[in-house]
């Protein structure tokens, strides 16, 4: 009996999720974080292929079906669930923690999809509820941002379900298999998956809106949504080589933001679109290695930025600000933070021992194999630039540069005990990559710890790091050579990145104007017409409704007598 | 149990009279709360009878049709009756400190009696089987609707009635100018013997004149575009209550009326290829579906926003039947039936707004839902199924809409319906900012919370909207068999169901 039963793991976060409004204290921490602990276990316990089936408007919908690729995200989104829930465990606004196990069932949901219907309403469910965590917020701008956040993800919402409908309506089937982008319906599915990765043109949504929500909100949203996109692109269109192209233009992307932004968790948030890049690159060459890679990224992604941001995450709680200018010289108070962050910068740099290089080699190792030697050199250079820009200067400026005078304690026990699972989980599978390699869809003949690999990586972040700690020794000496420095770090790389940054900006600009005009003037057009005063709203007099009619009548009469 | 269909009508009718006599509202109240909970149990047994038996013939008075008139259940139209039913019951139990506080007290009596004479025009209209008894009845229910109008406090909502009263009559005698006219040719007012009789004279211009007439006389009943006119002030001036009602029951019923005429009566093989109506009905549809949707989103009264919304979704509901396929009616049919429920909840939710600020314009709204959570959050997940998110049922109903317009090939006209709903997120959009992240005003914070009846009713309807969106068996299956007895008239050749068995 008991192995007949099959209990959806997405539905327990989603239901736990609705509990915790009427349960308090204890018992509140508890559902917390042993909820996804049991959908964890559940997740496990499925057997592979269709588990449970259902009819719904007249087709055969497969709301669970499990394999190797979707037991791996289906893992790191209950870990990563548990753990965040810990972290925010005194998050008193329990709407955030309602909307976060919402969020995060319905994220499992879409990876045990096996139809394209179940896909879309976990899709949109995913898109409610993030929306709600960020409008959850205190922050001053959250409101404003969840709107735009709402917009964007509505309208990415809407470009998928007339993809599905159309595929649906082509092919006649509804299984969510893999796919090429050789027919309408299936770009717009293409694409309404893409809006959701932060792939251009829409990646402005992702730092734009991320940073506005609550310390704890932001661990939870750099987790799900972003990497439910990477599942389905690695299950719905593998080898799909713009791809590769999007995702080069997202790992720059991400680099040149990051080396403009001056508030701490919207650089971190640049470098999701970053990381997010090179997921799309692994996903896009679509060998098995590669493939493999896109999945041990986004799978390794979701711990180290959530320690990232779990450090972030901490300075904001007890600092409340955000502004690297406003930080600094944090290590002497926060310790475990600092370490814990560092810890995650290495792995988002692919330091060797770190999470981050056993899954991002194997992207550069897939593109080097395939005889992509530019995409190879392109993500070579991107790695450095994220640990120069992402990497150094996230814990620099927020724990050590100058002395800000700020004094705060550590965070609480709970958010400790929740950085320590992360950092060590960062590590661990760092040194053992086998547990990580085990979970992967294919099989895996890579060695991460080449001589020849490791040498280089070292050599690659040593070069970009040497120069750093060679201007840091002199930094300590005068104050001119720290102006010196100061505009190599900050003068040249924004140099570069402002002309780059002016261009675009300046083409975008146009555009922007050109269509706001059309849209003023179409909406003007509109309102003289349907306004409150316009023809169709006004209250008509009765004779012309009866006009209406007599009308509506003859036409009748004349159309059917001829 | 045999007379059941007879009942069905009567009990409604007699509470009518009973709470006028007693006058007063409160044991006037209580009397359409029994009679009005009476009438879904009767429309249940009706329904399940259909299912198990098949169409139901109920000789009124015992004499045999077609001399005496005739009630008629087949499944659409015991399906129509439980929707109307539940809808009235729902409404009355939600009313009465609505109603209290939009009327004066010497019009609370009289209020419900109309209520009632209302409820029995449109079970009416429904059951019978008898085209010129449809005519009475649409008279009772239009005469009660007028009054129920004029009730509002609002010195608009009399001009309202009035205005509704003038093309009211009109469509009205449109209606009975057609019916003459198919007796003249026929010699029969039952709806079953005309349709068997029309076959042979089909061809004649006489016919051709009815079915014009019927249309554009039914056509104004249900709100078509541009015969819309008069919905907009009508249920912006009526108490919120009666407009909940009206909005989830008037319409439909009308839109009932006009499928039976279409494919029961006419059938669809002569109204779909001999005469133009699919162009028609497609263009206003269409015209409804954007121009009325638009409308809404300038709009700056909510219950005036809501009312042209409502002429939107009829646009999709007889865009349902413009497809002339199966799928695309079943789509009509489901939209008939999650519309009535989804407007039913939001005009509802309007009421609970009405009664804590006394007015509905927008920007009263501002920050109502830091303080009315419950309503405002039951407004947001209606919302949500008007614009067709999934898991609501406005999805299940638009699914079928878009599947029923690929199915003709019309790509375009699906692309068209998807973008009308996006214009439906703007005008929910913008009341949900307005609701939830502005800062409450004074009006908001000072006024009085609803009754737990009220948000209890409203929520009964919201969790419908919900419940039929992930569970779409029920409706959609119920509406696809409506659709399967309809349009087995579509192709050329079949008998018209009903005819012959």
């Amino acid at each position: 009996m008991i192995a007949d039963l099959v209990i959806p793991p997405g539905l327990v976060l989603i239901a736990a999720g609705f509990l915790l409004p009427f349960v308090k204290g204890q018992a509140r921490s508890t559902i917390i974080v042993a909820a996804p602990l049991v959908a964890l276990a559940l997740v496990w316990g499925l057997p592979d292929g269709p588990v449970l089936t259902l009819s719904y408007l007249g087709y055969e919908l497969t709301p669970v079906k499990a394999d190797a690729i979707s037991r791996l995200f289906a893992t790191v989104f209950t870990l990563m669930t548990a753990i965040g829930g810990l972290y925010a465990l005194r998050q008193d606004r329990v709407m955030e923690l309602t909307a976060a196990f919402v969020y995060a069932g319905s994220a499992v949901g879409v990876v045990f999809a096996g139809d394209l219907l179940t896909v879309f309403i976990f899709w949109e469910v995913m898109a409610v509820a993030s929306t709600l965590i960020i409008w959850s917020s205190t922050q001053p701008g959250a409101a404003k941002s969840a709107q735009r956040y709402a917009i964007v993800h509505l309208l990415g919402g809407v470009v998928l379900m007339a993809g599905i409908a159309g595929e649906i309506a082509t092919t006649g089937n509804l299984t969510f298999t893999a796919m090429e982008a050789n027919s309408l319906p299936r770009w717009l599915i293409l694409a309404g998956f893409l809006i959701n990765a932060g792939a251009p043109p829409f990646s402005a949504w992702l730092p734009d809106a991320y940073p506005e929500a609550s310390w704890s909100g932001m661990v939870f949203l750099s987790a799900f949504t972003t990497k439910t996109a990477v599942y389905v692109l690695i299950r719905g269109f593998p080898g799909e080589e713009i791809l590769v192209y999007v995702g080069l233009y997202m790992v720059f992307y991400g680099i040149v933001y990051a080396i403009l932004e001056n508030d701490m968790r919207r650089i971190l948030a640049y470098t999701i679109v970053n990381q997010m890049g090179f997921t799309m690159v692994g996903i896009g060459i679509g060998t098995e290695l590669a493939l493999n890679g896109a999945a041990a990224l986004a799978f390794s992604h979701i711990i180290y930025k959530a320690l990232l941001l779990m450090s972030a995450g901490a300075v904001l709680y007890q600092t409340g600000k955000r502004k690297c200018t406003d930080l600094g010289g944090l290590f002497r108070t926060m310790p475990i933070t600092t370490i814990c962050g560092i810890i995650g910068a290495l792995s988002l740099s692919a330091f060797p021992l770190t999470s981050g290089f056993i899954s991002k080699s194997m992207v550069s190792q897939a593109a080097a194999d395939e005889n992509l030697m530019i995409v190879y050199l392109l993500l070579a250079a991107a790695s450095s630039g994220v640990f120069l820009y992402a990497g150094i200067k996230f814990p620099w400026f927020v724990f050590f540069q100058k002395d800000s005078g700020l004094r705060p304690p550590e965070p609480p026990q709970n958010m400790r005990i929740a950085m320590y699972i992360m950092a060590a989980l960062s590590i661990g599978l760092g040194i053992f990559p086998q547990l990580l390699y085990a979970l992967l869809p294919f099989n895996v003949d890579y060695v991460p710890y080449k001589a020849s690999k490791v040498i280089f990586q070292l050599q690659l972040l040593l070069f970009s790091g040497l120069a750093f700690f060679l201007l840091l020794g002199m930094l300590k000496r005068t104050l001119t050579i720290t102006l010196d420095f100061d505009w190599f770090w900050r003068g040249l790389g924004r140099a570069i990145a402002r002309e780059f940054d002016t261009t675009t900006t300046r083409a975008w600009g146009r555009t922007v104007d050109r269509t706001t005009r059309a849209a003023v003037r179409f909406v003007t057009a509109l309102y003289k017409h349907h306004g409150p005063d316009g023809i169709l709203a006004q209250t008509w007099p009765t004779g012309s409704m009866a006009l209406w009619m007599t009308l509506f009548l003859a036409a009748f009469l004349i159309a059917s007598f001829f | 149990m045999e007379h059941l269909p007879a009942l069905q009508v009567v009990v409604p009718l007699l509470g009518a009279v009973f709470a006028a006599l007693v006058r007063r509202g409160g044991p006037a109240w209580i009397i359409s709360l029994g009679v009005s909970w009476a009438m879904p149990v009767i429309a249940f047994a009706l329904l399940f009878q259909v299912q198990a038996t098949g169409t139901i013939s109920y000789e009124l008075g015992g004499w045999a049709p077609p001399i005496g008139i005739e009630y008629r259940v087949d499944i659409v139209n015991a399906y129509m009756l439980v929707l109307v039913s539940i809808m009235a019951a729902l409404v009355i139990t939600y009313a009465p400190r609505s109603l209290a506080s939009e009327i004066d007290e010497d019009k609370l009596g009289w209020t419900y009696s109309l209520y009632l004479l209302c409820l029995t025009g449109l079970l009416g209209i429904l059951i019978t089987g008898d085209a010129f008894n449809v005519f009475v009845f649409l008279e009772i229910s239009s005469l009660a609707t007028y009054g129920l109008i004029a009730m509002g406090r609002d010195r608009r909502a009399v001009l309202s009635a009035y205005q509704y009263l003038i093309v009211g009559t009109i469509g009205a005698s449109f209606y009975v100018i057609g019916v003459g006219l198919l007796f003249v040719m026929t010699g029969t007012l039952n709806l079953v013997d005309i349709a068997q009789r029309l076959p042979q004279i089909e061809h004649t211009r006489s016919v051709a004149a009815a079915l014009a007439f019927i249309t554009v006389g039914i056509s104004l009943k249900l709100a078509l575009f541009p015969l819309h006119a008069w919905l907009p002030n009508a249920y912006t001036y009526a108490p919120s209550a009666i407009s909940a009602f009206l909005a989830s029951t008037a319409t439909k019923v009308a839109i009932y009326l006009l499928l039976r005429f279409f494919y029961t009566v006419f059938g669809g093989a002569y109204v779909f290829s001999e005469i133009p109506v699919t162009v028609v009905l497609l263009v206003l549809s269409v015209a409804a579906m954007f121009g009325a949707s638009i409308v809404a989103v300038f709009q700056s009264n909510l219950k005036r926003l809501l009312a042209y919304s409502s002429v939107a979704q009829v646009g999709y509901i007889t865009l349902g039947i413009a497809l002339a396929n199966q799928t695309g009616l079943t789509g009509g049919i489901a939209h008939l039936f999650n519309h009535a429920l989804i407007k039913g909840a939001l005009f509802l939710a309007v009421g609970c707004i009405v009664y804590r600020i006394g007015g509905a314009k927008i920007e009263d709204l501002a920050g109502i839902g830091r303080k009315m959570p419950w309503t405002m959050a039951a407004f947001v997940i209606a919302g949500l199924g008007l614009i067709g998110v999934p898991g609501t049922a406005g999805f299940v109903s638009k699914w079928y809409l878009v599947a029923g317009a690929l199915e003709n090939g019309w790509w375009w006209l699906a692309f068209l319906i998807v973008i009308s709903s996006l214009i439906a997120v703007v005008y929910v959009g913008r009341i949900v900012e307005i609701a939830w992240f502005r800062e409450p005003s004074k009006t908001v914070i000072e006024g009085r919370a609803p009754p737990a009846e009220m948000i209890a009713v409203t929520w009964v309807l919201t969790a419908a909207t919900v419940y039929f969106g992930l569970d779409a068996d029920l409706t959609a299956g119920l509406a696809q068999r409506a659709a399967e007895v309809l349009a087995a008239g579509i192709e050329p050749g079949t008998l018209v169901p009903g005819v012959g068995q």
